[in-house]
């Protein structure tokens, strides 16, 4: 018996049937409407300010949770990579930690602080701010995808600074480089990949999201993610036609983005070897 | 001024942990709080823990929860791994091709996977009703690759004389399996099922499009809290939560930690009688 046969019913069966035909789904209902060819969808997503706004919302909330999660997350990173192995292990367990809860009831927490009435905006009139909108605002999604997204930047950065080689700054130092200069040519060069691998899963899920969105923006501020889900879970034919168009945008955003980040990361080359 | 920069490392460090656990905190807090929705506190009382404990959808969606993680799981690891060990054998071009399109789960924001899955659905006839069904493939279906990627490197590190050798000394293709090469690649295929079993608990967006009838735990906090305020028993069910992958993460590392003394003792003896 060869091997090769053992993957079989996952390569000819369970792969073509629940991972392509999916997706040959999305294309058709995209451009089909009873069987024929047609751009409608696309024209009306692409004239629809509804859509338009969800789109950019969505590109400048993500772009915007990927730059101060990582503006907020590197120095973690750093900090917990110079850390004895055992503090830093345990440190990092805090940072772990709320990764493992349900995404649902971390975002939850941030509506109960937010919410009129609530623990900030008491916190808020204390000072004498009166009733600020806190919650259904832009800032109060940005705030909780921040919140959420927060660990997937610092570990994947905390764990390439750690395989950093010690000796390589201790040289840069032999050599004459002050502190900051051992930083900029030396340590964040070597943790390109992690930056990378940081950005994208931070990047790709925020783009996508539509719970945070639901929960703390309301109808205020509107995602492509959401708009997406209200498109299927109301189910007729022409809305299934421009949810999946939508989808297909956001399939492309994913994949340019993937792109910019492989030619930022050509190093790093030798781990991927696929076709994209 | 090395103290300095120490002292505002460590102050940081202490903002961005308290930034991660005060809204937990919070969540904690309004847990015993007597009102209903979570919004002021006042005055303690249980009675979020007894109203959540008496909800029935609540009870529902976690057997659901449960049923889902623990076949989609074993299916997954199960198809995984029988064909990260075919594959490993499968000759370069055809494997580049397959592992790209096992990544596309992987790669593709879960709400595509959900709605892709939702029309597939719908297509072949695996009607609303059939929920949990759906929800097993759909979670199937994105733990796979998973497994798949925990279990190649295991293969490529094992050597494969060994199923050879196997072979050679009188077993069986299928002994030399279940006898030489699983065990070799074990600690992948346990990580992997591991991972499957967190990544099913934890789904919500892919769960959302292909329920149905059927509702797992996101889902229900999802339909529940979406709009207006949030119900006290969400928080009593967040601080159940946080305690249980809490007291996990503790066990799982007071286990790694000690693992690691034990090893370090070890050494030290190998050490001394050298």
């Amino acid at each position: 018996m060869k091997r090769v046969i053992l993957s079989y019913p996952y390569v000819f069966v369970w792969m073509p049937l629940f991972i392509i035909a999916p997706m040959l789904f999305v294309l058709y209902y995209a451009f089909f409407r009873d069987g024929q060819f047609t751009l409608e969808y696309v024209q009306n997503v692409v004239a629809n300010d509804t859509y338009l706004g969800a789109f950019w919302n969505s590109l400048w909330i993500a772009l915007a949770t990927t730059v101060i999660c990582l503006l907020m997350g590197y120095p973690i990173a750093y900090i917990l990579s110079q850390m004895k192995k055992r503090t830093a292990a345990l440190v990092s367990l805090l940072f772990i930690l709320p990764m493992w809860m349900n995404m649902l009831l971390r975002t939850l927490a941030w509506k109960v602080l937010l919410f009129d009435g609530g623990v900030f905006q008491q916190i808020l009139s204390f000072f004498g701010a009166g009733n600020v909108q806190l919650i259904y605002t832009p800032g109060a999604v940005l705030l909780a995808t921040v919140y959420d997204f927060l660990p997937f930047m610092i570990l994947p950065i905390y764990t390439t600074l750690q395989k950093l080689d010690r000796s390589l700054i201790e040289a840069a130092h032999d050599l004459g480089a002050n502190g900051a200069q051992t930083f900029t040519k030396v340590v964040l060069p070597q943790s390109v990949p992690g930056i990378i691998s940081g950005i994208t899963m931070v990047f790709v899920p925020a783009m996508s999201t539509f719970a945070v969105s639901t929960m703390l923006g309301g109808k205020q501020v509107m995602l492509l993610g959401q708009v997406i889900e209200e498109k299927f879970l109301a189910g007729t034919d022409s809305v299934l036609g421009i949810g999946s168009t939508l989808s297909l945008v956001l399939i492309i955003l994913v994949i340019v983005s993937m792109v910019i980040m492989n030619r930022i990361d050509k190093d790093n080359s030798a781990s991927g070897g696929t076709l994209w | 001024m090395k103290r300095f920069l120490s002292f505002l490392k460590h102050s940081y460090l202490g903002l961005v942990i308290l930034f991660m656990y005060l809204p937990i905190l919070v969540m904690i807090v309004m847990s015993f709080t007597e009102s209903r929705t979570a919004v002021q506190w006042r005055g303690f009382s249980f009675g979020a823990y007894t109203s959540l404990f008496k909800d029935a959808d609540v009870l529902d969606a976690l057997i659901t929860t449960l049923v889902v993680a623990a076949v989609s799981s074993i299916v997954s690891t199960v198809i995984g791994t029988a064909s990260a060990i075919g594959l490993h054998s499968m000759r370069r071009r055809p494997r580049m091709v397959v592992e790209s399109f096992t990544q596309l789960p992987m790669v593709n924001p879960d709400l595509v996977t959900g709605v892709s899955m939702m029309l597939l659905f719908a297509f072949i006839g695996i009607r609303q009703s059939w929920g949990l069904l759906r929800l097993i493939i759909a979670h199937t279906t994105f733990n796979i690759p998973y497994v798949i990627f925990s279990v190649l490197p295991k293969l490529r590190q094992s050597s494969d004389s060994l199923y050879e050798a196997a072979m050679d000394l009188g077993c069986s293709p299928l002994q030399a399996l279940t006898k030489v090469v699983i065990p070799d690649i074990m600690p992948g295929i346990v990580s992997g099922l591991v991972l499957a079993f967190t990544l099913s608990i934890d789904d919500f967006a892919i769960s959302l499009f292909t329920g149905g009838t059927s509702m797992n735990l996101s889902m229900l906090i999802f339909s529940k809290t979406a709009k207006g305020g949030v119900h006290t028993k969400f928080c009593a069910l967040s601080a159940l939560m946080f305690l249980v992958v809490g007291v996990l993460l503790l066990i799982v590392n007071l286990r790694s930690i000690h693992q690691e003394k034990v090893a370090a003792e070890q050494k030290k003896k190998v050490m001394s009688r050298a």
